[in-house]
């Protein structure tokens, strides 16, 4: 119960509608926030979670709806407003400049206050030991990791000293252990009579740190409950509207050929603030899942790149099915066994503007789907069609546009168009990101069968349940460095959490900074 | 109140059809408002513009000569913008192809062999490939901005050829006038029809429709290409090289205004002059984008911008009107289809800055 009940609510959204061409976002939705609460917003990616966000900052005006703050009327028609009132924003994607210093990037948004840089300095180490968010204001935004830029963004926020912190699923660049300690944060936040809005698909957080629930489902608000008196099981029905069964590995299979290898890998950065790939030694064997977990922006992109062919390496730093690949083509690497599912859906797996059948040549080229120089239409229908099948994407057809599809279905799609090519080494990049949680299932079960008929399969993914439901082996990456990889029942979500944040061999650490 | 702009999630077929139709009408409107303001005869102005250029066949025939350029080189810009690669300087490259097929012209001038028409095709279209080479090499290697480079290299090609025909090709017995001495009757493309200017280049030009297509809608390059403009992360992804991508753009597009050149010069005109184009390298952007980068719509696109330029000098010489008027009424049609033509893929719509 919140503590003042006969007080009017902090803020209160009543019959909230957002209209998108093709797609109701908000559907009527009630919220109500009291003050000194921690109110989880609950729903599955594309729930309606962030347009209702956007709506309490001001960053989009609700075709209908009443807004109540305190008990009294407002309109939220901007950024500004939604400041004046005591609402703060922390962003899921981050808003800072890398070239600039913290106190400079919070001067950015301070106004007048923002002139004299050594007494803000000052204001943000005060803030900063006061909540226990460790920020050296003096350093540039781009030394500072992940976690240290999301404390930065909420430094900024807490300046100026909102009633209402809203902050946009903050766990998703957080390592166990720097959850912990956002959670103590907020915590203290909430007891000194602050509200906050926390948006989450993740049911252990919402269940340890939040008092009450807003559940939504494909626009609809669905229910509202108390999640430390809910189970998981029960959260998650509301969430997805009916039973989820979790993919299970099974045991593992005798390891067949390598079908990886990575030797003393080195890879420059793209660009200047980009992480440099030191000394990576990974294998990959056939009929086995390995993954790879770690903080974004860690250098994962740049290892997938390296291995997919995007950027080219010393040719023996890379064997892919026993031969040297390091700098052969991406094509070269397809013609060896090499699926990919990139990073983006849509954009790098997909066209948006071409259809399936179009989209299925992209990369199953060599499936017959080119003949003489000229694309066959009928057979990249066919195969079109035979991913949508055998995957149950969800489509108009083999002439759908790409972008018609949502994003689980873009996934599965994805996925099978590289599945039906049999390859002996599937790359996966966060395969169920912004995927919901049936759809996520269906994706890991078609990623076991893969094993078990002898793909060497490896997983990179922010996701640590996701990692140590499906993989046989894990290891994590942290500034360009591999950590260990051994068994998934070894590793454990500490450990992992631990290898996340650089803790494994001695002399990572000392020369990472 | 605030404007917006809103993507059409079903392009309703009724709207291709309409919007054609509504930019007709709307142009005849306000041309008929813009002549009559200007104390014209608007049915006579229109008349001149859009019916007398095209009543006979000689007037026909004018139109497929002034076609044949702009249909060359759209189709060839048509493979770059496909991909996303912005050559702006078609018009330089048309001229470099008419100034290397007029060198061999002229090299050869009183004793023609009988290859020297196909090597002067060869020269032209090879001459408009290396000027388009340049910019391409310089987006490859560089970065550089191809828009910028492209468009300044057709001032450069525009400057060369008006020192060529003033200084060291100038025809000796010409008076004085910069120009080179007439091409020999071997090195002029053959007429089709007697006592008209069209010729057998028109011919070749329209054979390049439907080898554009196929390269362009059925080839898997015409797919890679496709993927380049509209998804560069998806042809990395793919593993079509992007510099490969930029030079068959530039390459494609130098080639055809390179043979386009060749044809004006060793055609309608028969020799080099300080003009050998009155823009058909830049309007030929407008006649891609028009034909919507497809080879069959550029054919199209290519006959009216064509009538465009008869109408309007025979409104000159008709009605005596002046050529700033005729070039307002070129604008507003093309503001008009083009306009309509953005309209049925995006909606307007008007929003309210807050709700209550």
């Amino acid at each position: 119960m919140p503590p003042e009940a006969s007080n009017p609510p902090l803020i209160e959204l009543r019959g909230i509608v957002k209209a998108y061409p093709g797609c109701l976002a908000n559907d009527h939705i009630d919220l109500t926030v009291a003050a000194g609460e921690i109110h989880a917003l609950l729903g599955e990616n594309g729930a309606g979670k962030s347009t209702l966000v956007k709506i309490v900052a001001g960053v989009i005006v609700p075709d209908a709806g009443e807004i109540r703050w305190q008990g009294d009327a407002v309109t939220i028609d901007g950024p500004a407003a939604a400041r004046r009132l005591g609402i703060g924003m922390v962003f899921q994607h981050f808003t800072l400049f890398e070239s600039l210093t913290v106190t400079e990037n919070v001067a950015l948004g301070a106004g007048a206050e923002g002139r004299d840089r050594k007494a803000l300095a000052a204001r943000i180490a005060a803030l900063a030991g006061r909540y226990g968010l460790a920020v050296d204001p003096h350093r540039h935004v781009h030394h500072l990791a992940v976690g240290e830029r999301q404390r930065v963004e909420i430094l900024r926020c807490l300046l100026e000293a909102p009633r209402l912190i809203v902050l946009d699923e903050p766990t998703s660049v957080l390592t166990p252990q720097e959850t912990e300690t956002l959670f103590a944060t907020l915590r203290m936040l909430a007891a000194e009579g602050r509200s906050i809005l926390f948006i989450s698909h993740k049911l252990d957080e919402v269940r340890a740190l939040c008092q009450r629930a807003t559940v939504l489902r494909a626009g609809k608000r669905v229910g509202e409950c108390d999640p430390r008196t809910e189970s998981a099981a029960g959260l998650a029905r509301m969430m997805v509207g009916a039973e989820v069964a979790p993919a299970r590995r099974g045991a593992p299979r005798a390891p067949g050929g390598e079908m990886l290898r990575l030797d003393r890998l080195d890879l420059a950065p793209a660009d200047p603030y980009g992480i440099a790939l030191r000394g990576i030694e990974l294998s990959v064997r056939a009929g086995e899942i390995v993954g790879i977990a770690g903080v974004a922006g860690n250098g994962q992109s740049e290892l997938l790149a390296a291995i997919t062919g995007e950027r080219a390496a010393p040719d023996h730093a890379v064997r892919i099915a026993g031969v040297p690949a390091g700098g052969r083509s991406p094509a070269y690497r397809r013609k060896l066994g090499l699926a990919v599912i990139p990073e983006e859906r849509l954009g790098r797996g997909v066209v948006a503007e071409l259809s399936l059948a179009e989209n299925a040549v992209l990369t199953a080229a060599g499936q017959g789907l080119v003949a003489g120089g000229l694309v066959r239409s009928r057979a990249a229908a066919d195969y079109a069609g035979k991913v949508i099948e055998r995957f149950g994407v969800i489509a108009r057809g083999s002439d759908a546009e790409a972008d018609s599809l949502s994003g689980g279905n873009m996934q599965k799609f994805i996925l099978g168009r590289e599945m039906l090519q049999n390859p002996k080494l599937l790359v996966a990049a966060h395969p169920t990101w912004g995927v919901d949680v049936g759809a996520s299932a269906e994706i890991h079960r078609a990623l076991v069968a893969l094993r078990d008929a002898g793909a060497a399969i490896l997983i990179v993914s922010e996701d640590l349940d996701e990692l140590l439901a499906i993989s046989d082996r894990v290891g994590a990456i942290c500034r360009g460095r591999l950590s260990p990889v051994v068994a998934a029942e070894e590793a454990g979500r500490e450990r992992l959490g631990q290898w996340m944040s650089g803790l494994f061999a001695a002399g990572a650490e000392a020369d990472a900074a | 109140m605030r404007l917006k702009l809103e993507a059409r999630t079903e392009a309703a077929r009724w709207v291709a059809f309409v919007t054609p139709l509504l930019a007709a009408v709307l142009t005849l409107v306000s041309g008929i408002i813009l002549f009559a303001a200007l104390g014209y005869d608007p049915g006579r102005a229109l008349n001149s513009f859009f019916i007398k250029p095209v009543e006979n066949v000689y007037g026909l025939t004018e139109l497929a000569v002034k076609a044949t350029p702009l249909l060359l080189c759209a189709l060839g810009l048509a493979v770059g913008f496909r991909g996303g690669v912005w050559n702006i300087g078609a018009e330089g490259q048309l001229t470099v192809g008419a100034i290397a097929a007029g060198g061999l012209a002229l090299a050869f001038n009183g004793e023609e062999p009988g290859w020297l028409l196909p090597a002067m095709v060869v020269a032209g279209a090879a001459g408009g490939a290396l000027w388009a080479a340049v910019p391409a090499f310089l987006r490859v290697r560089f970065n550089t901005n191809e828009i910028l480079t492209s468009l300044m290299l057709s001032y450069v090609a525009l400057q060369f050829l008006g020192y060529l025909v003033h200084g060291p090709w100038r025809d000796p017995q010409g008076f004085n006038f910069p120009q080179t001495r007439d091409f020999g009757a071997g090195a002029t493309i053959p007429l089709l029809m007697e006592g008209t200017r069209l010729h057998i280049g028109t011919l070749l030009a329209a054979l390049a429709v439907p080898a554009a297509w196929l390269l362009l809608d059925k080839s898997y390059l015409g797919f890679q290409i496709r993927v380049a403009g509209l998804a560069p992360g998806a042809a990395a992804y793919a593993g079509y090289p992007a510099g490969r991508i930029v030079w068959v753009g530039f390459i494609a597009g130098g080639a055809m205004a390179g043979l386009a050149g060749m044809m004006e010069a060793a055609g309608p005109i028969g020799k080099l002059q300080p003009v050998i184009s009155p823009g058909y390298g830049f309007a030929a952007i407008i006649v891609a984008f028009l034909g919507r980068l497809n080879a069959v719509g550029i054919l199209f696109a290519s006959l009216l911008v064509a009538l465009l330029y008869l109408g309007g000098e025979t409104a000159q010489i008709d009605l005596k009107l002046p050529p700033a008027v005729t070039g307002v009424f070129q604008g507003l049609l093309l503001f008009f289809l083009l306009g309509s033509d953005f309209l049925a893929r995006y909606r307007l719509k008007f929003e309210r800055r807050a709700a209550a």
